[in-house]
């Protein structure tokens, strides 16, 4: 079987990440946002894995493994955090929470 | 001999009037003040009788300053010279302790005034007894501080305040002298102990010598109110009389004398420093005189007085006649405190009237004041067989032989002399009364003390202090010369009779005098504006200055600007800055992510991440 070059691996990733990181910076929705930082998390996942079975280094697979940790701990977190913010001001938009402003 | 007693005594008396006197009755402060300085004279006669004058009579109390090769002890010593400012200034300031019980009996502030007297004679013995220039330094410096503490005495009067700094700040500059001095000293003679420099002094160069002359006579012109540092001793008789008696007649001013008769090693090895004394005290004596011809503040009168009769004793040091100057010191002392203690009396005796012009007529009123003063003025005026006929005629005998000129000038500064005092005499004593008091007679507290100085000004000429002194100072061989006697005893009467004719024969004379030389008149009633002109030339650039330079510019503009200026600058990046701080958390991520991509940039075009 033919060896899928490296690069691919990386322009996916990168790929993956720019898109996380424009939902991020664009869309309103605290919803679409936070599944943008998962995607952006994923994609550096990607790459971990990528390198790691590129150098046959076992590294790479235990970030990955941190990240996904870190990031369902986050996304227990963080939907709780969205569940009251909605809770308390009947909005998601983005924008219309910054109370912290001024 | 326990010489450490006499200053001690009255600094004992300081302490308790100081710390207790509040609480006290006036006669627990009187005790304690006149006492501790009685006992001190006490002590000065016992010492003087038991101790051998021409031995070596210095006792050392401990080491003060021990600096490498500089060793500065707490030492006193008696010698003839001491003796008689022992003698003066224990004795006068006895006589002026127990007069103030009277004058200030209805003052505010008794027992204040009591412990700074008894302080400023701790201050003044130290002086008198030191023997070392640091520790007469000491004395110097404190009775320098007793003189501004009593000038603003009355210090809810500004002028008093006022006149107090004036006299402290005019002596800093002689002291600044007295202090270069005494650093010259240690780095030439390595010794400040009067014995080590007098003895190293003859071995030193002119140069050295002359310098050192110069700077300490800076200092004495400061303590002294010699030309051009004069012009705070008129101011300081915004003090109480007893005060003006006490302290800036009868004995601080005189210390600049004692100094330079003290240095007397010194300068007879620096001619060029002796005869600027010489120069300088002569010059006072004629300028302050003339001033004294105008005023009509009957202590301003008295103060200019002093002033140029401190000038006659510049004069006689100056001219090598150390003897003759100290010999007037104590003179001097006598018939000025008396003028003084009398114009004291006179002001007590009209509640606080100074103006000679609101006066006259008193001498029915006042009897006791006006005889005793008129020996004080027969006395200054050089009048023999009195006690100035005396000493003035042994410093116009030796200023002769020093320098013909000197004795012409202090010929006329007698008659001028003679004739303001015997002016002041008239104005107050004679002729109508112009004022509106009811002039009273002072009590016996006040005219007892009058009396004996009265007794010591006619009589004090008979004290041989030439001859007590001879033994001390080196001898200069003026001949007595009668001619010279005779003239300055009728430029003295001359002034006497002059005053008469003015003041009492010919009432109207000085007033179409005054008429006439209207210009001179204004400029020497003025004081010839020199305290105008100090305040041009020296106060106002040094005051405008410390403003606009020191004040506005460096503080101001330079130190509050840098600190300032550092919260502005941080006050302003962070208005800057702040702005980035939005709360809005897409912007913030727009940052990261502009931040990231600047750094891999930097990264790459820096060669990459190894």
């Amino acid at each position: 079987m033919a060896e899928i070059p490296i690069a691919w691996f990386l322009t996916l990733s990168a790929v993956l990440f720019v898109l996380g990181v424009a939902g991020f910076l664009f869309r309103r929705n605290i919803i679409t946002v936070f599944m943008s930082i998962e995607l952006m998390l994923n994609a550096v996942n990607l790459s971990f894995v990528a390198f790691s079975y590129q150098l046959k280094q076992v590294d790479g697979n235990l970030f990955a493994f941190f990240v996904m940790v870190v990031a369902a701990a986050e996304a227990a977190v963080g939907l709780a955090i969205i569940l009251t913010v909605f809770k308390n001001r009947s909005t998601l938009n983005i924008d219309e929470v910054e109370t912290m402003k001024n | 001999m326990q010489l450490w007693l006499i200053p001690l005594l009255p600094f004992a008396g300081f302490l308790v009037n100081g710390l207790a006197g509040r609480r006290f009755p006036k006669g627990a402060v009187n005790a304690v003040a006149i006492g501790s300085v009685l006992l001190s004279f006490a002590w000065v006669l016992k010492t003087l009788f038991t101790i051998n004058l021409d031995a070596i009579n210095q006792e050392h109390y401990f080491t003060w300053i021990q600096s490498g090769a500089l060793t500065v002890g707490c030492d006193m010593a008696v010698d003839r010279l001491t003796a008689v400012m022992l003698l003066v200034v224990t004795g006068i300031g006895s006589l002026i302790h127990i007069y103030s019980i009277g004058y200030m009996a209805h003052e505010g502030g008794y027992y204040r005034f009591f412990s700074f007297l008894n302080l400023f004679m701790f201050f003044m013995l130290v002086l008198v007894l030191a023997s070392n220039y640091l520790v007469m330094f000491v004395g110097w410096e404190g009775v320098g501080l007793c003189s501004y503490l009593l000038i603003g005495f009355y210090f809810d009067k500004k002028f008093a305040t006022n006149a107090g700094n004036k006299a402290f700040i005019v002596n800093r500059i002689g002291d600044f002298g007295f202090s270069l001095a005494m650093f010259y000293m240690v780095r030439n003679f390595g010794s400040l102990d009067f014995g080590t420099v007098f003895k190293a002094a003859p071995g030193a160069s002119e140069a050295v010598l002359t310098t050192i002359g110069l700077l300490l006579m800076l200092g004495a012109c400061g303590k002294s109110a010699q030309l051009p540092l004069y012009v705070w001793l008129p101011d300081a008789m915004a003090g109480p009389t007893p005060v003006s008696a006490l302290i800036h007649a009868a004995t601080m001013v005189t210390a600049g004398v004692y100094m330079t008769a003290r240095s007397w090693v010194i300068y007879t090895h620096a001619p060029l420093a002796l005869n600027t004394i010489a120069i300088i005290g002569v010059a006072t004596a004629f300028f302050a005189a003339t001033i004294g011809l105008a005023q009509t503040d009957i202590k301003k009168v008295f103060a200019y007085s002093t002033v140029s009769q401190l000038g006659y004793m510049f004069l006689g040091v100056g001219s090598g006649a150390f003897s003759a100057g100290i010999f007037h010191l104590m003179t001097h002392a006598f018939f000025k405190a008396l003028l003084f203690l009398g114009s004291g009396s006179v002001i007590h005796a009209l509640a606080g009237e100074q103006d000679m012009r609101n006066m006259g007529g008193l001498r029915h009123k006042i009897p006791w004041t006006f005889w005793t003063m008129m020996c004080a003025a027969v006395a200054i005026s050089g009048v023999p067989p009195t006690s100035g006929f005396f000493s003035k005629d042994s410093i116009l005998v030796a200023a002769n032989h020093h320098a013909p000129w000197m004795y012409w000038l202090g010929v006329v500064t007698a008659g001028m002399t003679a004739f303001y005092v015997f002016r002041a005499m008239f104005l107050t004593f004679f002729g109508e009364y112009r004022g509106h008091a009811h002039p009273h007679e002072s009590p016996p507290l006040m005219t007892i003390p009058l009396a004996m100085l009265a007794l010591l000004s006619l009589g004090g000429g008979y004290i041989a202090v030439p001859a007590f002194l001879g033994r001390f100072f080196p001898t200069v061989e003026a001949p007595e010369d009668f001619t010279l006697v005779a003239i300055s005893v009728a430029f003295g009467l001359g002034g006497i009779a002059l005053a008469y004719l003015m003041y009492i024969a010919r009432p109207g004379m000085a007033d179409s005098l005054a008429g006439g030389l209207k210009g001179l008149y204004s400029l020497v009633y003025n004081k010839y504006f020199v305290d105008e002109i100090y305040d041009a030339a020296v106060v106002k650039p040094v005051v405008g200055g410390s403003r606009v330079v020191l004040w506005k510019g460096m503080d101001v503009g330079f130190i509050d600007g840098m600190v300032n200026g550092v919260g502005a600058l941080a006050r302003r990046t962070g208005a800057v800055l702040r702005l980035l701080q939005s709360g809005n958390i897409r912007s913030y991520a727009t940052w990261v992510l502009f931040g990231s991509v600047v750094v891999i940039v930097a990264l790459e075009l820096g060669g990459g991440a190894r």
